[in-house]
């Protein structure tokens, strides 16, 4: 029987989702719900404040004293029982999942403490004392290429890790004989999708084995636990790795839990206990996994008509501290599509992929197409603008014509199907783009910036597993062997009362993959989808798995669906021949309709699809010749047009390609800057529907986080490092009130070729088309090329306005944050002479009474002093270890003090100068300054450092006008230090009230 | 992220949280909605030993007016106060300005005087109570004292109660006829910190206009018939005052700005004058 054969009574219809009612409930098997060892020890990371640093030493005597602290794991522990974390090609980089010597980020692992819970493994951490040398931490994606840079891993000499270049077709050529050419740079920010639960692991090891036994929230693909078992230096298969049925999304980033897991194996291990580790927030944004941001430069040669002959794009692709397995993929992902959906056929590349002091980069969904998309659509909005052509003109002329399919790209990928023409021609209809230009003209005859933006992307799916090897040359591939291909794996099995079970290996987070997988295995067998049971948990020594198993880069629609429709005809067959030999029917002349297996001819003559699984199980003797007892199928699925990377560098980078077309039209109040999107229309291509209203789910789901990364979302780093967006208070995600409601858009399906049920993946698509849809929105509205997301209303007011109303004479200071740096500057009065200031300021124990919260303070040195300072504004208070030195002394004119803290909150670096004037018989103190804080209070406390640094500053300042008053206070005169402190302060500051 | 141990005492009476206070000080804090505090505490940014939770007290709960003021109760919700029927009428611009507050789950625990007392320089409230000259009432075993919001909050987080206080309850007075309100904020989503919010009351020839978000606390300016030509001159020399700072979310020039740009649309609006 052949495979059409099946029906489609349920793939194509929108089924309610099964996994629903469990999690509505809170019935859902989370592994923060399911129940441990009572043995189980529970972990909590001493993470880096500082982004670039050598760790001199690490005392964890005073942690290990702590109740119920039974170990303190450090990096010194981990390397002699591990190896490195391997990725796709040889570099020197040294990487287990925890510093050693150095720390290359803020939020940083550097020791693990393992306690009997939670609560008492945090009261631990403060204890553990940890000596630094802070080192110069270098964080713009190109400042990290330049020579003065530091170098952030010693072994690899260079924080340009890679840099490849690959020409496809005659770039050159084409560009030397355009009538055209541009050029722009953009810039892509760093950001991810952030999940509900983040990173969870209970690791375990088995002495009887000699292996771990894990049971976590990762996410596939599962070559990485090829990489994992490596690392522990045990065979895979000594590596159980298990998931729950349940996982609170993941959206890519859970694919890099796998160092954690080390680390936890480890410490497992060590203390001989189980030990267990839950991600909170704060960890999740500053040290889980971010999209790597990118510079790229784009050029583009063409014509009159705006026809695109050639580009080039040139990559600095961040990757952050660390390279961690897969990475750097995103960009060789989209390789095969650096010509997007356009007939372009010259096309130069050149990928540098940068190491700089940020969290190192993972999949996040989207994976490389956002930043590439970025490029190539701003592009030909430029081009547009320099020709005044229509945009949607410049667009369509370039696209791939319907006729073309299968395309074969220049950079390698074989796009197999699709109709671009109609899917923009239907959301030009049904979204009402003549109606949106009018609005337009409206607004701007009003006087309102109002711009419309377009955006067209071809959606991969379903990964070549050999498309990093791109990254390597020719000769390197040559050399390791070939790597491609990307299988599936479905089991499925009918028990002895013939029931269902579908065994696969997608591994979702929320998706609703069961529902889908029993679609179609019920069409297959001709049984309802609540006849079929589906069991998507894994574990890595019990089922069929394989390298590509996992959930990432749209697999399910393409593979997993391919992989469970193939094993259910194999099960379908087995059966058909199985009743066909009890009806006397040949296996071909029988249908599965309704629950029955029945002769197509004479439907009275069938039997029971029940009846027939249980004789395979209940009957061996009445199996046909040669049938084996048991029914029990497995698919191993893989598509023969994922080819290796070819010598050229072409490489097919995905088998389904789906498309997208958006446009929308924006507002900028000119007041806010603020973004208001007036209409999102959004179509997609993605092949064979299976269930529309999942279909649409991903739709808008990927809108959302399309919405969210281009309006709000961003990892804020400060030139020194510091990270500032670790709390969702600064770490902005768009809720649903702020995500519109799109114009979704019924257009045409075109199937894969390629699938089995013709399936391509939707669950990217808004992540690649809408941030530079509302970029070129935005270009459009304000006519402004240098368009940098995220649309941040600060941002977008300066780019709209010229400079600001003066101030009036005698203004007050103004806070300012340079660099990362809080500045300001101050000055008061004190009515003593500058000797006598100076005196106190250089006391020992006036000193300790000047700085704020002093606890104690002692002299090293005539210049420096160290000492244990309690800081903090209102609630907020740290204890932190202070070392000061004064230097540039000229007594009793000025002086610099110079001073660093370090605490649990985080570390601080400050230095100031201070003058004493002699004036009208006392001093003017005159004081200027700048502070740097980094660590936890600086990721979640952004908000109120200028206003703690300034209270600080001050304080320090009053007390010493009152230290130096002393016993001169009396003699001294009133002025304004008489009228109370805080009144002084603010007199210090020159505001008034 | 979880807090260090600590000590839980519910009390039933303000005398009784003023007791307690009075003996552990300093290491300890009062809790009524816990919507700022437990955050802190989870982050360990603050440590206290001892939490007194004040939700319980029943003479904390009341709404009333007496005396030309809006009497709110220490242990009043911010989601209360806002469905409180006659809070349009009494004090109509604590009415604009509750919706901003956060979310309405936030609301529903956070209360109005907790609020006052974590004095983040963002937050609505404090910004309402010194728009309309409010006060605050505080009791230690010491005795008791009122405070004008003026005097009240004097920095970022930071008030005049101190450790052994408790406060007791807030008092705004009630709208007179003829004063017109207005309140307008900018935030990055709804419900974030308010990047800048103003607050304004027009009573006579009297412009009242608060600004919160972009000094160390909410600040006022009252100017005594002004002109609108001269509005553009006096709102540039009140963002200049104020300053403004740098986050992640805006320059302190655009907190200028937006005092200038939106506190025009605002007191022009509320002044009703016609541009």
């Amino acid at each position: 029987m052949s495979d059409s054969e099946a029906s489609t009574k349920y793939v194509g219809t929108s089924q309610l989702r099964f996994e629903d009612e469990t999690l509505l409930r809170g019935q859902g098997r989370f592994i923060d719900d399911l129940p441990v060892s009572r043995q189980t020890l529970h972990a909590a990371f001493v993470r880096s404040p500082h982004a670039h640093a050598r760790i001199k030493s690490i005392d964890i005597s005073a942690a290990l004293k702590m109740p119920g602290v039974k170990a303190v794991v450090t990096g010194a522990d981990i390397w002699p029982l591990t190896k490195p974390l391997m990725v796709g090609f040889t570099n020197p980089m040294d990487y287990r999942g925890i510093a050693k010597d150095k720390v290359r980020y803020v939020g940083e692992p550097i020791a693990v403490v393992c306690a009997t819970d939670r609560y008492r493994a945090e009261d631990a951490l403060a204890a553990v004392v940890i000596e630094y040398e802070v080192l110069d931490a270098v964080v713009d994606t190109i400042d990290a290429a330049r020579d003065e840079a530091p170098v952030i891993h010693d072994e690899v000499g260079s924080n340009v890790v890679s840099r490849r270049v690959f020409t496809h077709g005659e770039p050159d050529t084409a560009f030397a004989s355009a009538p055209h050419t541009s050029e722009m740079t953009i810039r892509y920010p760093r950001n991810s999708v952030t999940p509900m639960e983040g990173y969870a692991i209970v690791a375990e090891y088995t002495p009887d084995t000699g292996g771990y036994d894990v049971l976590s929230n990762f996410q596939g693909p599962f070559s990485v636990h090829t990489v994992t078992a490596i690392a522990l230096n045990v065979p895979s298969s000594k590596l159980r790795h298990r998931s729950p049925a349940n996982s609170g999304g993941s959206f890519g980033s859970k694919l890099t839990i796998f160092p954690y897991i080390v680390v936890l194996c480890i410490c497992a291990r060590l203390t001989g206990r189980p030990v267990k580790w839950i991600e909170d927030r704060y960890e999740h944004l500053a040290s889980a996994s971010t999209a790597p941001n990118r510079v790229t430069k784009v050029q583009a040669a063409y014509d009159d008509q705006g026809n695109v002959s050639a580009l080039r794009l040139t990559h600095w692709d961040d990757h952050g501290a660390y390279l961690r397995a897969p990475m750097p993929a995103p960009i060789y992902r989209m390789h095969g599509l650096s010509t997007n959906g356009y007939k372009i056929r010259n096309v130069e590349v050149i990928n540098h992929i940068m190491i700089t002091n940020k969290c190192p980069t993972g999949a996040v969904r989207g994976f490389g197409g956002p930043q590439l998309y970025f490029a190539i659509e701003r592009m030909i909005h430029k081009i547009a603008t320099e020709l005044g052509l229509d945009p949607l003109d410049v667009l369509t002329r370039n696209l791939i014509s319907a006729d073309s399919f299968p395309y074969r790209a220049p950079a390698g990928a074989l796009i197999d199907s699709g109709n671009y023409q109609q899917v923009v021609a239907d959301a030009v209809a049904q979204g009402g783009l003549a109606e949106l230009k009018q609005r337009r003209d409206t607004a701007r005859a009003e006087g309102r910036l109002y711009g419309i933006g377009y955006a067209a992307t071809v959606e991969p799916s379903q990964s070549n597993m050999g498309y990093i090897s791109t990254l390597k040359t020719a000769a390197e591939r040559e050399k390791a062997g070939p790597k491609d291909g990307a299988v599936a794996s479905c089991t499925i099995s009918v028990d002895a009362l013939g029931a269902v079970t579908v065994v696969g290996d997608s591994v979702p987070q929320g998706q609703g993959h069961q529902t889908t997988l029993a679609q179609i295995v019920a069409d297959v067998l001709g049984l309802k989808p609540r006849d079929i049971t589906v069991n998507l948990e894994t574990d890595t020594q019990k089922d069929n798995w394989s390298l590509a198993a996992g959930n990432y880069s749209c697999r399910f629609a393409p593979a997993s669906t391919s992989a469970a429709h193939e094993a259910a005809t194999m099960v379908r067959n087995k059966m058909a021949r199985l009743a066909g030999s009890q009806l006397n029917v040949s296996g071909e002349g029988l249908e599965f309709k309704d629950g029955w297996i029945q002769a197509k001819s004479n439907p009275e003559n069938r039997l029971e699809f029940r009846r027939v699984g249980g004789l395979a199980h209940w009957s061996p003797s009445s199996l046909p010749e040669g049938m084996k007892p048991g029914i029990r199928e497995v698919s191993y699925w893989n598509a023969p047009e994922l080819s290796p990377t070819s010598a050229k560098d072409e490489i097919n980078t995905s088998l389904a390609y789906g498309f997208g077309f958006d446009y929308c039209g924006v507002e900028i109040n000119r007041d806010t800057g603020e973004v208001r999107i007036d209409r999102y229309v959004t179509a997609h291509d993605c092949g064979t529907i299976l269930n529309p209203s999942l279909a649409e789910g991903q739709m808008r789901g990927s809108f959302s986080n399309a919405i969210s990364a281009a309006l709000y979302e961003e990892f804020a780093y400060s030139s020194d490092g510091a990270f500032k967006s670790g709390s969702f208070a600064d770490y902005l995600i768009a809720t649903a009130a702020e995500v519109p409601d799109p114009v979704l858009v019924h257009t045409v399906q075109t199937p894969s070729p390629y699938t089995r049920l013709g399936a391509k993946g939707i669950g990217e698509g808004n992540q690649y088309s809408t941030p530079v849809c509302l970029a070129n929105a935005v270009a459009d509205a304000i006519g402004r090329e240098d368009i940098v997301l995220p649309l941040v209303p600060s941002r977008v007011f300066e780019w709209i306005h010229d400079e600001e109303a003066a101030p009036p004479q005698g203004a007050g200071k103004v806070l300012k944050e340079t660099d990362g740096a809080v500045t300001g500057e101050g000055e008061t009065f004190v009515p003593a002479l500058p000797q006598i200031v100076w005196d106190a300021l250089l006391d020992v124990d006036k000193m300790a009474r000047i700085i704020p919260g002093c606890r104690s303070l002692r002299r090293l040195t005539p210049e420096t002093f160290q000492g244990l300072i309690d800081l903090g504004v209102g609630p907020v208070r740290g204890t932190f270890d202070a070392a000061i030195k004064l230097s540039h002394m000229q007594p009793p004119n000025s002086v610099m003090i110079g001073g660093n803290l370090i605490g649990p909150l985080g570390a601080s670096r400050g230095s100031g100068e201070v003058r004493f004037q002699a004036h009208e018989g006392g001093t003017r103190v005159i004081f200027s300054y700048s502070v740097n804080v980094s660590g936890t209070v600086a990721a979640v406390g952004g908000r109120m450092i200028a206003g703690a640094a300034k209270a600080l500053i001050n304080q320090f300042f009053m007390t010493l006008v009152d230290e130096a008053l002393g016993e001169h206070k009396n003699a001294g005169g009133s002025g304004p230090v008489k009228s109370g402190f805080w009144s002084r302060l603010r007199g210090v500051l020159g505001e008034k009230n | 992220m979880k807090p260090s141990a600590f000590d839980y005492i519910s009390v039933d009476t303000f005398a009784e949280a003023a007791s307690v206070l009075g003996e552990y000080g300093d290491s300890a804090r009062v809790i009524a909605g816990g919507q700022s505090l437990m955050a802190m505490m989870n982050m360990r940014l603050t440590q206290p030993a001892v939490l007194v939770d004040i939700a319980g007290i029943k003479d904390g709960k009341s709404i009333e007016i007496r005396d030309g003021s809006l009497h709110i109760g220490a242990g009043v919700t911010q989601a209360h106060l806002g469905t409180w029927p006659q809070l349009s009428q009494t004090c109509p611009l604590l009415a604009l300005a509750i919706p901003h507050i956060g979310h309405i789950q936030t609301r529903s625990r956070g209360t109005v005087c907790g609020s006052l007392c974590h004095a983040d320089p963002s937050s609505e409230l404090p910004l309402v109570l010194a728009t309309l000259q409010g006060e605050v009432r505080l009791l230690s075993t010491r005795g008791e004292r009122t405070l004008s919001a003026d005097d009240f909050q004097i920095g970022m987080l930071v008030t005049r109660k101190q450790s052994d206080e408790v406060l007791v309850e807030a008092r705004f007075p009630v709208a007179k006829p003829g004063q017109r309100y207005g309140f307008e904020e900018v935030s990055r989503r709804h419900g974030d910190f308010a990047i800048v919010s103003l607050a304004c009351m027009v009573d006579g020839d009297t412009i009242s206009l608060g600004v919160g978000g972009v000094a160390d606390r909410p600040t006022v300016k009252r100017w005594r018939g002004l002109v609108k030509s001269d509005l553009d001159a006096v709102l540039n020399e009140f963002a200049w005052e104020l300053g403004g700072y740098e986050d992640i979310h805006a320059t302190a020039r655009y907190r200028r700005e937006l005092v200038r740009r939106l506190g025009r649309k605002l007191v022009m609006e509320t002044a009703q004058w016609t541009a």
